[in-house]
């Protein structure tokens, strides 16, 4: 097993290099630079030595393969650069957002979870029946609505009927937690409730085919009550495809909290992300890119583990 | 003689037509959901077409004299902070959507299964290239790969379906290669490459067409991600830019600003977007259930 995670860990060493050769060409092969897009932000006229000058502050005078060293040796000491737009340190401008978007990320994932498992089994349990009905057009909805078009619909309720508006400044955890997740709720029901759809109709299909099995026959003939067979036999053994889909659909997380940290005006990795793109702000872009791609393949990686040691079988392949 | 001849030739043509009905109608009678997804789109295919008979008004006029107008028999859905309305500006909206949404989920299908059935072909160590490159585009989230060609080409519809395009190429790739690599096993490719033929017409002409399940499959599963996708890029402010019609524009900036003096800005048009993506999945998974039901989508 120590052997197995080791190996894994070692593997995401060059696909994470990978993507920052590419990220890095990417941004550099195609023409129109920050330096110009600042200048004619102020409208004011850039002479040339101007603009030389401010290239060689930020670094982009150099050859591209230094450039790239200077990043990638950065990096490994958990520096990502300045920012090319505030000239701040991107790892201060990562770690004051870091803790708003992880929070909503792991409340969402919440959400899902305690959405997809009950109402999966739920539908499973009674098979065609108007249950099963509602239950597969709520997730099926859920894949449909745009995340932040739901959170736009939250806030307008809340708005016209309760007469409240989302705070402007963010609270943390640590600070309040009554007014942190009072916050929060909202944005994490309206990234959960899409989450939550793809993870429902696999709870259902994977509760369907365990309740077909042999050993739920043996578990009713023995006389346990139902319950205890539904969830100690069959929730248990459904729960792997679940978990794996769960994790997969992490995408659909990161791209919930671009679009619904916009709409709350919450500012998360997500808003900066946006930002550093409309602004050409290169070093930024490559280092959140790098950041959520390693989130992504790290995710990956530990749902594989709790598959492994949820299932003996792949344990001790 | 010649009377024979005429019918040989007519009958397989009505037949091929019989039969096409008929498939249509099974798949009506097994699959309800699916036929209505596919009205539907039917529907909004049609409404596209026709924006310039169906809708009352025009979309780009402004008119300050009648701002914010609450639903009425006049404006169906109400008016915008510019006066148009919005019911027109939702049916040019299913222009530009299902035009963004066909064109990069065909293209990201295409060159998918292209690459698919390439990498499957030559196996060894183009395939393994081909693979390790789809593995470093599947290790971006969707909408973050998005983001970055967007941010590279900017904003415009040309650029926004080019966007889309990139991170579905490697999944659609990734499903069409792993139905190709049996194929290259069948005789009939072994007796095509035993004629002597070259990849390039073995690949095109013989194991192409023999992936057209996975690849029907994987362009309507896209379809609804892909209008989905163009909403959030224009919702963000980097897609599809005023005045052109666009569902995720009308939800930016004003729709907020006015939640509550015209809640029905807000509201149409992400009801035709959950509608359309709605209708796009129930319709492809239908299919999916029909033509393969055992594939298993990334």
């Amino acid at each position: 097993m120590r052997h197995y995670i080791l190996k894994r860990l070692l593997l995401m060493i060059p696909t994470l290099f990978g993507v920052a050769v590419l990220i890095f060409l990417l941004l550099r092969v195609l023409p129109g630079d920050i330096v110009e897009l600042k200048y004619a932000g102020t409208g004011s006229y850039a002479p040339k030595e101007a603009l030389a000058r401010e290239r060689a502050q930020l670094g982009l005078d150099q050859p591209l393969w230094k450039q790239f060293i200077t990043w990638i040796v950065g990096i490994s000491l958990l520096d990502f650069g300045t920012s090319m737009w505030t000239g701040q340190p991107i790892t201060h401008e990562i770690a004051i957002r870091l803790e708003l978007s992880i929070e909503l990320a792991v409340m969402a994932t919440f959400v899902a979870i305690l959405i997809s498992i009950p109402l999966g089994a739920l539908a499973a349990v009674k098979q065609d029946t108007w249950i099963d009905y509602f239950v597969r057009i709520f997730s099926i909805a859920g894949l449909a609505i745009p995340s932040f078009w739901l959170a736009i619909v939250i806030i307008l309720t809340f708005v016209i009927y309760f007469r409240w508006l989302p705070p402007l400044t963010f609270t943390s955890l640590w600070v309040d937690p009554k007014a942190n997740l009072t916050q929060l709720i909202w944005p994490a029901l309206a990234v959960g409730y899409r989450y939550s759809a793809v993870a429902t109709r696999m709870t259902r299909s994977a509760v369907l085919e365990v309740l077909r099995e042999d050993y739920i026959r043996t578990a009713r003939a023995k006389g346990l009550r139902e319950n205890a067979v539904l969830i100690r036999h069959a929730l248990k053994n459904a729960l792997l495809p679940v978990i794996t889909v769960i994790g997969l659909e992490f995408a659909f997380l990161v791209g919930g909290l671009v679009v619904t940290e916009q709409v709350f005006n919450l500012n998360g990795i997500g808003k900066l992300f946006v930002e550093a793109i409309s602004q050409r702000d290169y070093t930024m872009v490559q280092s959140l890119v790098l950041l959520t791609s390693f989130i992504f393949i790290f995710v990956n990686f530990l749902v594989d583990l709790v598959n492994a040691y949820l299932d003996p079988r792949i344990r001790f392949q | 003689m010649s009377r024979t001849s005429v019918k040989t030739s007519t009958l397989p043509a009505a037949s091929r037509l019989d039969r096409w009905l008929e498939a249509c109608l099974r798949f009506t009678r097994q699959r309800p959901l699916g036929a209505i997804g596919a009205a539907i789109i039917g529907i909004m295919i049609a409404a596209a077409l026709l924006a310039g008979f169906v809708s009352p008004y025009d979309p780009l006029v402004t008119n300050y004299g009648r701002m914010l107008q609450a639903p009425s028999s006049l404006h169906w859905f109400g008016t915008d902070s510019f006066g148009r309305d919005v019911f027109t500006r939702i049916i040019y909206g299913s222009r530009t959507a299902l035009w963004i949404g066909f064109a990069s989920s065909l293209l990201g299908a295409t060159l998918g299964a292209l690459i698919g059935v390439t990498s499957a072909y030559f196996s060894g160590k183009i395939d393994l290239m081909l693979q390790r490159f789809m593995d470093l585009l599947l290790s971006f989230p969707l909408i973050i790969l998005a983001l970055v060609v967007v941010s590279l080409l900017g904003s415009g519809i040309t650029n926004v379906i080019f966007a889309i395009t990139v991170p579905m190429v490697p999944r659609c790739a990734l499903v069409v290669r792993s139905s190709a690599l049996a194929l290259r096993e069948m005789p009939f490719v072994e007796a095509a490459r035993a004629l002597g033929f070259g990849p390039l017409r073995i690949i095109v002409r013989h194991m192409l067409p023999n992936v057209m399940a996975p690849y029907l499959i994987m362009l309507t599963a896209f379809l609804g991600q892909a209008i989905l996708l163009e909403a959030s890029l224009t919702f963000l402010g980097l897609g599809v830019a005023e005045p052109t019609a666009a569902w995720g524009l009308m939800l930016r900036g004003a729709a907020v600003e006015f939640a509550e003096r015209a809640p029905w800005m807000a509201l149409f048009p992400g009801l035709a977007i959950s509608l359309a993506v709605f209708a796009f999945n129930i319709f492809g998974d239908s299919l999916r259930d029909a033509l393969d039901p055992k594939l298993r989508l990334p």
